[in-house]
């Protein structure tokens, strides 16, 4: 008799403890098809930009076809004012644009999630003043600030990512913020500061797993954002001369008459490229944020429309 | 291996950092042994018997005052609090801020006294609003008291900084309402029982914290331990988990519980089973638990005292039984008349109050029951009643009304 | 012919995963105006599936089956068009949480008329006027139809949530744990509220509660509901001094009393899953006085008094009584 209330009280327990809850990442992945897209999108620039001295079918240093030469089988895409394969000038933009929009996402991430988690942990002063200062942050506008910047220190690829990541942080630590002060009165971390754990313990171990993928879902549209300011910032011309990024070569596309040319090969796919990338990130992002915000999901207001099913038999052999 | 630790030798961080345990030696401290019992409760009991008369000679760590021995010499009860009294402010925002407007207070808690020794169970019972859980979160230093003590063995853990509180947390541990809340849904069982130890340094190696964990479950009556240990809380039901929970509470053997409204949210088939779990560890002579509740039922049959909170103040305490059996205070008759009984066949005729608890903001004045007092007196207005004993055949049951 | 008859009521649940979840599994039971019936059960055993079913307030995933009768007419022939005539005017309900369901943004007066005027009951200022007296009927001054929620207490809120259910006057009214969030002296007033309601306007009232003293204290009559299924129902009465099924009085034994001293006891283990077929009785693993025939018939609902049904093989035993006195 103990034998089957026993197994009734763990029958819920039956199946063996699930393996590590880090899989979450890849069942949002496996669930959503946009997620599937946008990270395919992500991966295949991604891993073009790491093997591009591979891959390329010509070097981007040396003229290889005509100037402005049309898209052919030699050339994919046609070939630039300098006579320099177009893929090949692609494939190298890429590279950089990719590396500058992580590498700036990844100051926007450290910078924007601290200061959330700390504003959104300790509250009260701190988090006032920090608030203030991401709100003045918040409010100064991008390009001129660029523009200043550029101009002031020098167009180099490390004050361009610098520039963009300290603009960038503002939008992160106000939702990361937000998401560490209601995880600030779950029951769960009240327990630990009544148990006496220390804050760094706390925002360790528990604020900080938590707040985990809305970090990632907000650094995987960050990105976006950062290749789309890098991008803006090299058309404009104050991006690192020496570096090759798609803005760039679209930037000489337009200076270097491409438009009077025809030659919409020089300018157009870039943009494409650009695009794509921006768009994979989004699609990334928001299936993410989906995933992790269930009440985003509108299914249940359906109106209700229940099935009827007739009643066999009656007793026993009722179905 | 008790021995050596009653004579007040300190023995490494191995479950012995039992701050304030008290030098009395009585039953209660168990001699500290291994800090987690498990099953083994009753040889510590002997244990203890055994070596009682080393006492005061524990030593003790630098923050502890003059551990369980109050200054006449009596045995200090395991809490003790006086005049307890909590306030929180009004929110003024800004603008009030910056227009001077006077801070305004809220009592949550306006003077309140009880005692509790190990091995008693003192339920605090209220509607919303009484104050039961504000004292219960001043008791864990979650809320600072404006005014009064608390006394945890002797030693007023108001006036403490959050510094030196740090080891007294390991006697005072609390079991929350809300079992699908209180434990991270992000670790393990193992890990959640695990927690305290880690933070307060307790066992040497993964081996003997495992062990720990293992007894605490059993004591949480979850078996076998196994099946339990790598599991995730949403797998378990509400029961499973509140079992969890206490089972992390005892891994570093409090002396005090604090269990608020432990069963509110479980089913009733499974409550009877926390409660009675949570009854046995009290008995055992070494923890005492102080229990917030809504359900005078429970109260009346778990509890030894029970003390009635209305707007922040008690209004009648005193053993179990005598106050549901013979209610003084007015509004003590009154809520004991409107509990539904089991029995459909009794018809006792509910005495229910109009209105509803006023806002802790406007306490009314002079006895803060009067305006819903079915026996008030124009008297009542203004004298605002103390805690007196009610009658001399019942020397421990008091209640703070004028009328009785 | 009784006002509502509920006849072999089944509910079903389609599961992610496929399979299917046997929420209710043969519900019926009758009410009459008046009457006042409790169904009552802990969580998972479907008596919030069951009301909701009657109000046919499923969501798409469910399948159901089974008859409905109201004055005789079977309200959940024709799906959502038979039955939405009947709701709110016929049947109405208050859902479990609806004191903080009620909207923010519209004034309680606003709500209350709102069902008025979809069900055309009554519009414009007649309607506002109604709103106020049925105000009045549970208990708040009229002129609060110009308050908004946020301006109530919780009591006040569970009182307007009522006036609500009571907007197009309906005969029969389904409670959903209506004083589960409340403090007890404010419960009091609330089934002081609901019994003078069902005596004075005839209204039938089904209370859904896990509570069982609740339901003690203002139904006649109970039933009790086990892994989709009534184990028991019968008049209040003899549910509690003369059970007819371990359940019953298990659950009894499991809630403390106030003033009684006997032992209070869970009941080990956990209700079955609902998504695989049951073997046997339900309960039978937690039974207490169960034996071999247990495991592998499920015992019917069979009449054991007057009005006094209970599902257990223990009643089988032509002439022998077996209440909790006899097994002790």
């Amino acid at each position: 008799m103990s034998q089957a209330i026993q197994a009734v009280e763990t029958e819920n327990l039956s199946l063996p403890p699930p393996k590590k809850r880090g899989n979450w990442f890849w069942e949002i992945i496996k669930g959503s098809t946009q997620a599937k897209i946008g990270l395919g999108v992500i991966l295949f620039f991604t891993i073009l930009g790491i093997f591009a001295p591979w891959i390329e079918p010509y070097s981007v240093h040396q003229q290889s076809g005509a100037v402005f030469c049309a898209p052919s089988a030699k050339h994919w895409l046609g070939c630039d004012d300098g006579g320099i394969d177009m893929v090949s000038l692609l494939i190298q933009g890429g590279r950089i644009s990719l590396v500058v929009g992580f590498c700036a996402t990844f100051v926007a991430m450290v910078l924007g999630g601290g200061i959330g988690i700390i504003a959104g942990y300790f509250g009260g002063g701190t988090d006032i003043t920090l608030m203030r200062i991401t709100d003045y942050f918040l409010v100064i506008p991008d390009v001129p600030l660029m523009i200043v910047l550029a101009t002031l220190f020098g167009a180099r690829l490390s004050i361009i990512i610098l520039v963009i990541g300290i603009l960038l942080w503002t939008g992160t630590a106000r939702i990361i913020r937000a998401e560490v002060k209601s995880l600030r009165e779950r029951v769960y971390v009240k327990r630990a500061t009544s148990l006496g754990s220390s804050n760094r313990r706390i925002i360790f171990r528990h604020i900080l797993p938590q707040v985990g993928p809305l970090l990632i879902a907000n650094t995987v549209l960050t990105v976006a954002i950062a290749i789309f300011d890098e991008t803006a910032l090299s058309f404009l011309g104050l991006g690192d001369p020496t570096a090759i990024t798609w803005g760039k070569i679209i930037e000489f596309g337009f200076l270097r008459t491409a438009v009077s040319a025809g030659a919409w090969w020089a300018i157009v796919p870039a943009g494409i490229c650009v695009a794509l990338v921006i768009m994979g990130c989004y699609w990334l992002g928001q299936a993410i944020e989906d995933a992790l915000n269930p009440r985003l999901k509108v299914a249940h207001l359906s109106p209700r429309t229940f099935r009827l099913r007739p009643l066999v038999g009656r007793g026993s052999d009722a179905i | 291996m008790s021995r050596e630790e009653q004579s007040g030798v300190e023995t490494p961080a191995e479950g012995t950092g039992r701050v304030g345990a008290g030098g009395d030696g009585g039953p209660a401290d168990g001699g500290a042994a291994t800090g987690i019992t498990g099953a083994g409760t009753g040889t510590d009991a002997a244990i203890a018997e055994g070596g009682g008369g080393t006492a005061g000679a524990e030593t003790a760590t630098a923050t502890v005052e003059a551990p369980g021995t109050a200054p006449d010499g009596t045995k200090a009860p395991l809490l003790e609090v006086r005049n307890l009294v909590t306030k929180y402010a009004i929110h003024r925002g800004l603008v009030g801020t910056i227009r001077r407007k006077p801070q305004q207070w809220v009592s949550a808690v306006d003077g309140v006294s009880f005692t509790l020794d190990r091995g008693e169970m003192v339920a605090l019972v209220g509607e919303s609003g009484c104050g039961k859980t504000s004292t219960a979160q001043t008791m864990l230093r979650m809320v600072d008291a404006v005014s009064g003590s608390i006394l945890v063995n002797g030693q007023d853990i108001t006036t403490l900084e959050h510094k030196e509180m740090r080891p007294l947390r390991r006697q005072i541990q609390m079991i929350y309402q809300d079992p699908y809340e209180s434990l991270d849904p992000r670790f393990r069982v193992g890990q959640t029982i695990e927690e305290p130890m880690l933070i307060h340094g307790v066992g040497k190696d993964d081996n003997e914290r495992h062990e720990i964990i293992v007894r605490a479950l059993l004591r949480a009556e979850l078996t076998p331990p196994e099946l339990y240990i790598d599991r995730y809380p949403h797998e378990l039901s509400g029961g499973q988990r509140q079992r969890a929970a206490i089972a992390a509470s005892l891994v570093l053997d409090p002396e005090l519980l604090v269990a608020d409204e432990p069963v509110s949210m479980l089913d009733v088939s499974v409550r009877a089973g926390i409660l009675t779990l949570l009854d046995g560890l009290r008995r055992t002579g070494k923890m005492g638990i102080v229990m917030i509740t809504h359900d005078l039922s429970t109260a009346a049959h778990f509890a030894d005292r029970i003390a009635v909170m209305y707007l922040g103040r008690i209004v009648e305490q005193g053993p179990a039984k005598q106050v549901v059996r013979n209610p003084q205070h007015p509004y003590t008759k009154a809520l004991l008349s409107v509990v539904p009984k089991r029995d459909p066949r009794d018809r006792t005729v509910p005495q229910i109050l109009q209105g509803e608890t006023p806002n802790p903001i406007n306490v009314p004045p002079g006895c803060r029951f009067h305006p819903r007092c079915p026996v008030a007196e124009p008297r009542c207005r203004t004298i605002d009643p103390e805690l007196h004993v009610v009658a001399a055949a019942e020397p421990e049951h008091e209640a703070a009304c004028i009328l009785v | 012919m009784s006002l509502l008859e509920v006849r072999d009521v089944h509910v079903w649940f389609d599961l992610p995963d496929g399979s299917q979840l046997h929420a209710v599994q043969g519900v019926s039971f009758d009410i009459d105006p008046g009457d006042r019936m409790g169904l009552v059960g802990e969580s998972g055993c479907g008596k919030t599936t069951t009301i909701l079913a009657v109000m046919g307030l499923l969501p798409a995933n469910a399948t159901l089956a089974g008859e409905v009768r109201f004055n005789g007419e079977n309200i959940l022939e024709g799906g959502e068009d038979t039955v939405r005539p009947h709701r709110w005017k016929d049947i109405s309900m208050i859902f479990q949480g609806a004191m903080n369901a009620l909207n923010p943004v519209k004034t309680v007066g606003t709500q209350i008329v709102e069902p008025m005027e979809l069900h055309d009951v009554a519009e414009g200022n007649a309607a506002k006027r109604a709103a106020g007296e049925l105000l009045e009927l549970v208990g708040i001054p009229a002129k609060a139809t110009d308050r908004y929620p946020h301006e109530f207490s919780g009591g006040m809120r569970q009182r307007a949530a009522i006036a609500m259910a009571l907007a197009c006057q309906p005969k029969v009214l389904l409670a959903d744990e209506p004083t589960t969030a409340l403090d007890v002296m404010v419960q009091a007033q609330i089934l002081e509220l609901l019994v003078g309601l069902a005596q004075d306007l005839g209204l039938a009232l089904i209370l859904v509660t896990h509570d069982l003293p609740v339901v003690a204290q203002v139904c006649e009559r109970a039933a009790v509901m086990y892994a989709g299924e009534i184990v028991e129902k019968g008049p209040m009465e003899e549910l509690f001094h003369a059970p007819r099924h371990p359940y019953t009085r298990l659950l009894f034994a499991a809630t403390p009393d106030l003033y009684g001293d006997e032992q209070v006891m869970s009941i080990p283990g956990a209700p079955p899953r609902l998504d695989r077929e049951i073997v046997g009785c339900p309960f039978q693993p937690r039974c207490d006085s169960s034996f071999d025939r247990c495991k592998v018939e499920a015992p019917m609902l069979r009449a054991v008094g007057v009005s006094h049904d209970a599902a257990c093989h223990l009643n089988d035993r032509a002439g022998v009584a077996t209440t909790a006195q006899e097994l002790s």
